[in-house]
């Protein structure tokens, strides 16, 4: 069982996992610095992230990791089909959404949390989509959205990854995480580094 | 082995859904049944709440059997989210590339296909006004939800939301005072009637209609991504047909034509700003 996991750092999902999702707010930027690049071209995992930033601006989030990262990092497109060794993040000012088909979508409902894109939003449907094959990270920031999402997730069988609060930039969202979610994994960002790429090495035997 | 309990009780929901979806179909000729399920999965969810509904089966029982419910229902499952001149740059592409063309026309006409409560239709209206093209535009306002276009019509908005509006006005290129085109009272602001003197406000579906006019101009933003695959192209089938050769077609600053089936037909004419031209074809 997750909850009982015996080495935190050494542990990996009991269900292979078929997709990561993170959320992430202020200081953001730095905290995927350390997970984003180390991670292979190869990687067998699609990677959706919603990271708050201010509406009506375009944002470069997406072209800096791409040139950052190995992988192929751009802002999701609606209807997109999710693929392994992608990065797709949250366009400013819409909501991304994981369709039951596994097709990404955007929305501009209103925003929830007074967030759009919200993390909430992204979890909750791709745990709808995943189930127990999801693997939900929730880092640094100033704010709740993640917490509710992050429960949903674990809920469905799904595996869930926070920050340490201690170290984090901002620890109120890894703290409210934690508060909804007492069985998830708490990791700094060096060991969570290590658990995706320990998880990609597990499927990548796999396959 | 059996599937664990959480996988099960997602797949009834889902079937419950579809099964609500053909129901209010069938009976109220509303047809949802092409929409992206994620989306209309969130929106459902709520009105079950709103409604106390332990399942969606039962929120189908009532709105089969109760017809008060469905104006409401209809609201939780359009998304009326809007501003005036949203994306200024859209606007002022609109206005710098596009209008060049529509000035060699002697009339024209322009479908806001999926108008919502009408803060496009006024952004395009006071656009063509600042351009000189209004007393030569019809515009097609169309939208399914009725109380939404009664609203577009009303074309009154909350003064809190102005000050948006007349940002995104300005940055739109707007060569006027957004304050020209409406009265302020009482916390509101009342569009000039003037703008829409030559817009026809309609109920349309882009799931079940058909095309209704020979348009140079449609804008339908933010709308196809509620759709599924074979909706979206349904729809941009419907524009397609509207448009008249070199016809333009506005997008939202997520929605593309590339993954369409109608793809070949269109030429990318602002790439950016997400504005297609309609080839064409000899």
């Amino acid at each position: 069982m997750k909850t009982s996991a015996p080495a935190k750092s050494a542990a990996t999902p009991a269900t292979p996992v078929e997709a990561i999702v993170i959320g992430v707010s202020a200081g953001g930027l730095k905290a995927l610095s350390a997970i984003l690049p180390g991670l292979p071209r190869d990687y067998p995992l699609p990677i959706m992230i919603c990271i708050h930033l201010p509406p009506g601006k375009k944002s470069i989030v997406a072209e800096l990791f791409d040139d950052k990262c190995a992988l192929s990092v751009r802002e999701a497109e609606d209807k997109e089909p999710i693929l392994p060794g992608n990065v797709y993040f949250a366009p400013p000012d819409y909501h991304l959404m994981v369709e039951p088909d596994r097709r990404l979508s955007l929305s501009s409902e209103e925003p929830v949390l007074f967030s759009r894109p919200s993390i909430n939003v992204l979890f909750e449907t791709a745990a709808d989509a995943y189930g127990a094959g999801l693997l939900g990270i929730v880092l640094t920031g100033a704010n709740n959205d993640g917490a509710q999402g992050l429960s949903t997730i674990m809920l469905a069988g799904g595996t869930a990854l926070i920050e340490d609060p201690a170290e984090a930039y901002q620890a109120a969202m890894p703290q409210a995480a934690i508060e909804a979610c007492p069985g998830a994994l708490v990791l700094s960002l060096d060991d969570m580094a290590q658990y995706l790429q320990r998880i990609g090495q597990t499927m990548g035997a796999n396959a | 082995m059996t599937a664990p309990a959480h996988l099960s009780a997602a797949k009834t929901e889902d079937i419950e859904i579809r099964l609500l979806l053909e129901a209010i179909f069938q009976k109220y000729h509303y047809d949802f049944r092409g929409y992206a399920m994620a989306s209309v999965k969130r929106r459902l969810s709520q009105a079950r709440e709103f409604f106390n509904c332990r399942s969606f089966s039962v929120l189908q029982d009532q709105v089969l059997h109760d017809a008060s419910m469905l104006p409401s229902l209809l609201g939780y499952l359009t998304v009326q989210v809007s501003e005036m001149f949203r994306d200024p740059l859209y606007f002022r592409a609109i206005r710098e590339k596009v209008v060049p063309h529509l000035r060699t026309y002697p009339s024209l006409k322009v479908w806001i296909a999926g108008c919502s409560t009408g803060e496009e239709l006024y952004s395009f209206a006071i656009l063509f006004r600042e351009e000189g093209l209004l007393e030569r535009t019809m515009f097609y306002a169309t939208d399914i939800n009725p109380d939404a276009l009664k609203r577009a019509e009303m074309g009154v908005y909350d003064l809190d939301r102005v000050k948006l509006f007349t940002e995104n006005h300005r940055l739109s290129g707007g060569k006027s005072s957004l304050s020209d085109y409406y009265t302020a009272a009482y916390g509101a602001a009342s569009f000039d009637k003037s703008l829409r003197k030559n817009a026809v406000f309609s109920d349309h579906s882009l799931a079940t209609d058909a095309v209704f006019a020979e348009t140079q101009l449609v804008s339908c933003r933010n709308v196809l991504i509620y759709f599924n695959k074979d909706l979206q192209d349904r729809a941009i089938g419907l524009f397609s047909q509207s448009l008249a050769r070199k016809g333009f077609l506005g997008l939202g600053a997520k929605e593309t034509l590339r993954f369409s089936a109608h793809a070949d037909g269109f030429t990318e004419f602002a790439r950016d700003e997400r504005i297609y031209q309609k080839r064409d074809r000899s």
